[in-house]
């Protein structure tokens, strides 16, 4: 139940911190997602989405971070 | 589609099982907490990769799953409220209670409605005004904010026809419920990613600290879970309990400070009785005093007070040994098998359905 998928912000609608939302795009289908918890995000970021409400902005160097990890691991292994 | 699609590559994933077997030296056992990560754990094979001897626990992670039959006979005797419209998400609709399942009451007629979130319960009380919405909110800390954030907005549009049924549970005191259990097997935990990046994982150092157990913080997806997996069988060899991320690209330390600033506001941490855990202190919310208008027991305290006696359906009572069916004015007229009432007569091996194939003559 506590699925969240990640999707990218293509628009973002309003300026009240509580009803601010986005226009996010999971794959082909394109959602409205309240941005109150993620008032950083930006277009072309990476949300992560749960009930319809952003709980995280996805963060891109952290995440390239756990993938070198993965190669230097990879390197080891072989 | 990214941040997806890499971390279910499965030469990563099988290099990653390799360094698991290399490193391991003897039999440990962990428990992943989240019952999402279980489904991702089984449906990719994950435990199969695994050497002989590490071990996963399948933790208490499914909020739909804990959730009180109370709280489902709760939700069904509000549905059965003339003029309310009840919603909660799709899983909890047919969970069954004592006097069966949303769904069932749905089918007999009561206003039941599955939401993709809260807000859209908001969003159906300003579309309805002369209707009642109750939302019945389950859920850890990744749902709660959801919640809160409708509360908010109802808050804010001064809606008075909107209420929860809370029953949101908070993940850390039942890790350490689990932790004091004198049977206790767990030795390792894998904290769930997205209650992490709601929370963050600060919470986790004293239980980590008092029960000498490594805990990490985890994602969902193969590549996500292994490496969880790998952190934790590292401190575990090498005799380390520490509170560690694995899951960088969504959790910080401090979790989600908006999100955690509107729990605050909207909830308070309350006892919660957890199905098939009994309760656990300080392991659920509800809602704080100041937004006490937006509870739906006090709301309707009578339809609350006495959910078994909704409508002429008396099964929870002989389900709790109590009553018998033919002592009920529906049994074999209004309630059949094929048009039930209540759970006792859904399934074939309830006591009504029993007594309606069996017993019909002599009642
Ligand atoms: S006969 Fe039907 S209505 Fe009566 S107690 Fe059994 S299930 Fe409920």
């Amino acid at each position: 139940m506590c699925l969240a998928v990640p999707g990218q912000v293509l628009a973002i609608a309003g300026d009240d911190p509580l009803t601010r939302s986005a226009r996010v795009a999971f794959g082909g289908i394109v959602k409205q997602v309240a941005l109150a918890f993620a008032p950083e995000a930006c277009v072309g970021d990476y949300v992560l989405v749960h009930a319809g409400v952003a709980i995280a902005v996805l963060d891109a160097e952290e995440a390239a971070r756990t993938l070198a990890c993965l190669a230097t691991l990879e390197e080891e292994a072989e | 589609m990214k941040y997806v699609d890499e971390y279910r590559d499965p030469v990563a994933a099988r290099r990653l099982a390799g360094a698991i077997r290399a490193l391991v030296t003897r039999p440990w056992t962990i428990m992943e907490i989240c019952g999402g990560q279980t489904h991702s754990l089984l449906r990719h094979g994950i435990d199969q990769m695994l050497p002989e001897g590490v071990t996963l626990l399948h933790g208490p992670g499914c909020p739909v799953c804990v959730t009180a039959a109370e709280v489902i006979d709760q939700a069904i005797a509000l549905a059965a409220t003339p003029g309310v419209i009840l919603c909660s998400f799709g899983d909890m609709l047919r969970v069954p209670g004592e006097t069966g399942s949303l769904l069932a009451a749905k089918a007999r007629g009561a206003d039941v409605r599955m939401v993709y979130s809260p807000l859209d319960a908001v969003a159906l009380a300003r579309a309805q005004p002369e209707r009642e919405v109750v939302f019945l909110a389950v859920g850890f800390e990744t749902t709660a904010p959801a919640s809160a954030m409708a509360v908010l907005a109802a808050a804010d549009a001064g809606l008075r026809n909107f209420s929860l049924l809370v029953a949101h549970v908070l993940v850390p005191p039942a890790i350490a419920a689990l932790l004091a259990a004198p049977d206790n097997r767990v030795q390792g935990f894998l904290a769930a990613g997205h209650v992490c990046t709601v929370m963050g994982y600060d919470e986790y150092e004293p239980i980590a600290r008092r029960f000498g157990v490594p805990i990490v913080v985890t994602g969902f997806e193969p590549v996500d879970l292994l490496q969880g997996i790998l952190a934790c069988l590292r401190q575990l060899e090498a005799r380390r309990a520490e509170v560690e991320n694995a899951y960088g690209r969504s959790v910080r330390l401090g979790g989600n400070a908006p999100a955690q600033a509107a729990l605050r506001q909207v909830f308070a941490v309350v006892p919660r009785v957890w199905r098939g855990m009994g309760e656990i202190p300080a392991s659920g919310l509800d809602l704080a005093p100041a937004y006490a208008r937006f509870d739906a027991r006090a709301r309707f305290p009578s339809a609350v007070a006495a959910p078994a006696s909704v409508g002429p359906c008396i099964s929870g009572e002989i389900l709790r040994g109590r009553s018998r069916p033919t002592a009920c004015p529906a049994f074999g007229t209004g309630c059949t098998p094929a048009r039930p009432l209540g759970a006792t007569m859904v399934s074939s091996e309830g006591a009504c359905a029993a007594y309606y194939r069996y017993r019909r003559a002599a009642a």
